[in-house]
């Protein structure tokens, strides 16, 4: 399996989600994630594992929570307003410490709003996307390797943390072609004593739950699942950082946006400006280290994005405002250019912070 | 000598469940019937969100609390992880079954998932105080329809068994009542062979229980049983509303 193969985005999670050992996927169609849902329609019956087309996002989402309850490794995948749907599940899976893999192929928003890629859900699947205090890992994937590694990737994390692992992919990562390598070392089984699986008449009975009417209770879970959040923050973060060694301005993106930025960041250092890239593949836990040096390093910082600037706060807070920050973005389905990323580049380099 | 235990398959919880609240009762039936089958140790049971949202506590097989509405759902996942060994029932009210997960619960049915649902009907939501329920009898009153239950603002309760009937999916339906020892013995039967369809892989069976509220109904038990005769029963009339296997042994 060490060739390269030519793939889908969409396929490529897919893909990866079964060699990971996910044989349990429900959804529900919509646009632009379907090849998920029928990729693992043609797979899933030939391999012993479940595909089954759920009649809402809701109850998709639920269903997972009943496998993920099991032990078992599964996943669904949505855009935007699926997944505001799946909200309502994704609370309760962090409330009952369930694992389960989760990929959004975001779109424009709000509302039904439209097809074209977007990453205007940043603030949805970072700050926990649903009620009560919680996280999920969010995994962004900027070419379809990556599409396919994260999502092992994310399994694993989902397993080792007992936690959501989404991957928050766009319109564009789904829909792309590039050559992808599927050869992984799956790692064994993580032991789930917690899942009901059936007593066997051998153990006291399994409770999956997120319940808890006394408040001290509750308050006491909340705190010991936030003390798990911290070590995950200290030892998950991910990112790439290119061309930062010497750089005098900071361009920051993930996901395609980071892709157009190199491309802008490329011709930038031709003309002689020093640029470079921090790209978070982790969204949360939020990779603050580069950032707080780069805060030390750079006379200003872009953050290129395809909304109307939400990544830009988790930068602000990073950087605790000791450097401009600023914005380059287009949304409601439109990527930024090169061109518009470069000018910006030029602004900062001017010193033109507007 | 003992001459009467409490069934193996329930736990020593005290359960919270209000005086004359017959949720004690069916919950032994279930009990009863998972002890008789011998499947305790390869069920895992389905709590609502309601008044029996903490039922997870009282079976001894293992429990999942699922988000209102949602038991359906989440048993379709439990099951199909493992449909060769594991038993799966939900337990859910009314509100939770008939209005805010009432897609979850047909489209199970339409799939004839493998799954057994203990639908416990007693028109009206229990454990936010009283309000109107999708199966509350017209006229009646609640918490949220205080002048009655208005069927030009409210529309009219659903049916479940008859809906569900309607379809080709489901094995089996059948409404029952525990408001006197007789009711008792036939809801215990009709709970036993919706579990026993499962464990022969027949598919989705419901067995719908008329229950009694006496608090939110403001009534006595007793008054409440009978209510249920008086009231319930000429709505919601008991029987078997589909039984597959029946009808290929009729032909």
């Amino acid at each position: 399996m060490s060739d390269k193969v030519l793939m889908k985005g969409n396929e490529a999670i897919a893909e990866a989600a079964i060699i990971a050992g996910c044989r349990h996927y429900f959804g529900y169609p919509i646009t632009p994630q379907t090849e998920i849902a029928a990729y693992m329609a043609k797979k899933m019956p030939k391999i012993g594992g479940t595909f089954l087309q759920a009649e809402s996002e809701i109850a998709a989402i639920n269903m997972v929570y009943g496998v993920s309850s099991t032990g078992k490794r599964v996943m669904t995948s949505s855009s935007s307003p699926g997944i505001s749907l799946k909200g309502e599940g994704l609370s309760y899976l962090a409330g009952a410490d369930l694992p389960a893999l989760v990929v959004n192929v975001q779109r424009g928003g709000p509302g039904l709003g439209g097809i074209q890629p977007s990453q205007s859900d940043y603030f949805q699947a970072t700050k926990g996307g649903a009620h009560g205090d919680f996280h999920m890992i969010v995994l962004a994937p900027s070419s379809v390797q990556e599409m396919a590694d994260l999502t092992v990737k994310g399994f694993d994390l989902a397993d080792k943390y007992r936690m959501t692992t989404m991957i928050l992919a766009d319109g564009t990562m789904g829909q792309m072609m590039e050559p992808v390598s599927l050869d992984y070392e799956i790692a064994a089984p993580v032991e789930k004593p917690w899942a009901t699986t059936g007593t066997k008449m051998e153990r006291k009975h399994n409770i999956v739950n997120s319940l808890f009417l006394a408040p001290d209770e509750l308050e006491k879970t909340n705190f010991e699942r936030y003390d798990r959040y911290k070590k995950i923050e200290e030892t998950e973060c991910m990112y790439e950082e290119y061309m930062m060694e010497d750089a005098e301005i900071c361009v920051t993106a993930f996901g395609i946006a980071a892709r157009v930025s190199k491309n802008a960041i490329n011709e930038a250092r031709k003309q002689g400006i020093k640029v470079g890239l921090i790209r978070p593949i982790t969204l949360w836990p939020f990779p603050t280290a580069p950032y707080k040096k780069a805060a030390g390093q750079v006379k200003e910082i872009i953050s290129v994005e395809l909304s109307m600037g939400q990544m830009i706060e988790d930068v602000k807070l990073a950087t605790e405002c000791k450097v401009p920050v600023t914005l380059c973005n287009r949304t409601g389905g439109m990527i930024p250019s090169p061109e518009q990323v470069l000018e910006a580049i030029k602004n900062a380099a001017k010193g033109g912070t507007k | 000598m003992v001459v009467f235990e409490k069934p193996k398959a329930l736990s020593d919880a005290q359960m919270h469940y209000c005086p004359g609240c017959t949720h004690g009762i069916v919950h032994r039936l279930v009990a009863e019937v998972i002890d008789e089958l011998g499947i305790e140790g390869r069920t895992i049971g389905i709590a609502p969100v309601g008044c029996s949202v903490m039922a997870y506590n009282y079976f001894n097989c293992d429990m999942i609390e699922a988000a209102h509405g949602r038991a359906p759902a989440v048993a379709t996942g439990v099951k199909r992880s493992d449909p060769e060994n594991n038993i799966v029932f939900t337990y859910q009210g009314d509100g939770d079954l008939a209005s805010i997960g009432m897609a979850e619960t047909v489209h199970a049915a339409a799939r004839n998932e493998n799954i057994t649902i203990i639908f416990i009907n007693n028109a009206i939501y229990g454990m936010t105080g009283g309000q109107m329920a999708p199966t509350s009898l017209p006229g009646q009153v609640t918490q949220t329809s205080p002048y009655g239950r208005d069927t030009d603002v409210c529309g009219f309760p659903i049916k479940v068994c008859e809906m569900l009937s309607t379809l080709d999916g489901p094995e089996y339906l059948e409404r029952v009542t525990v408001n006197n020892v007789k009711n008792v013995k036939n809801a215990k039967k009709a709970i036993k062979k919706a579990f026993q369809n499962q464990v022969d892989g027949k598919g989705f069976s419901l067995v719908e229980v008329v229950s009694s509220c006496p608090t939110n109904w403001g009534m006595t038990p007793k008054a409440a049983l009978q209510w249920i005769d008086e009231k319930m029963l000429p709505y919601y009339p008991l029987g078997v509303y589909k039984d597959r296997s029946a009808e290929k042994e009729a032909l």
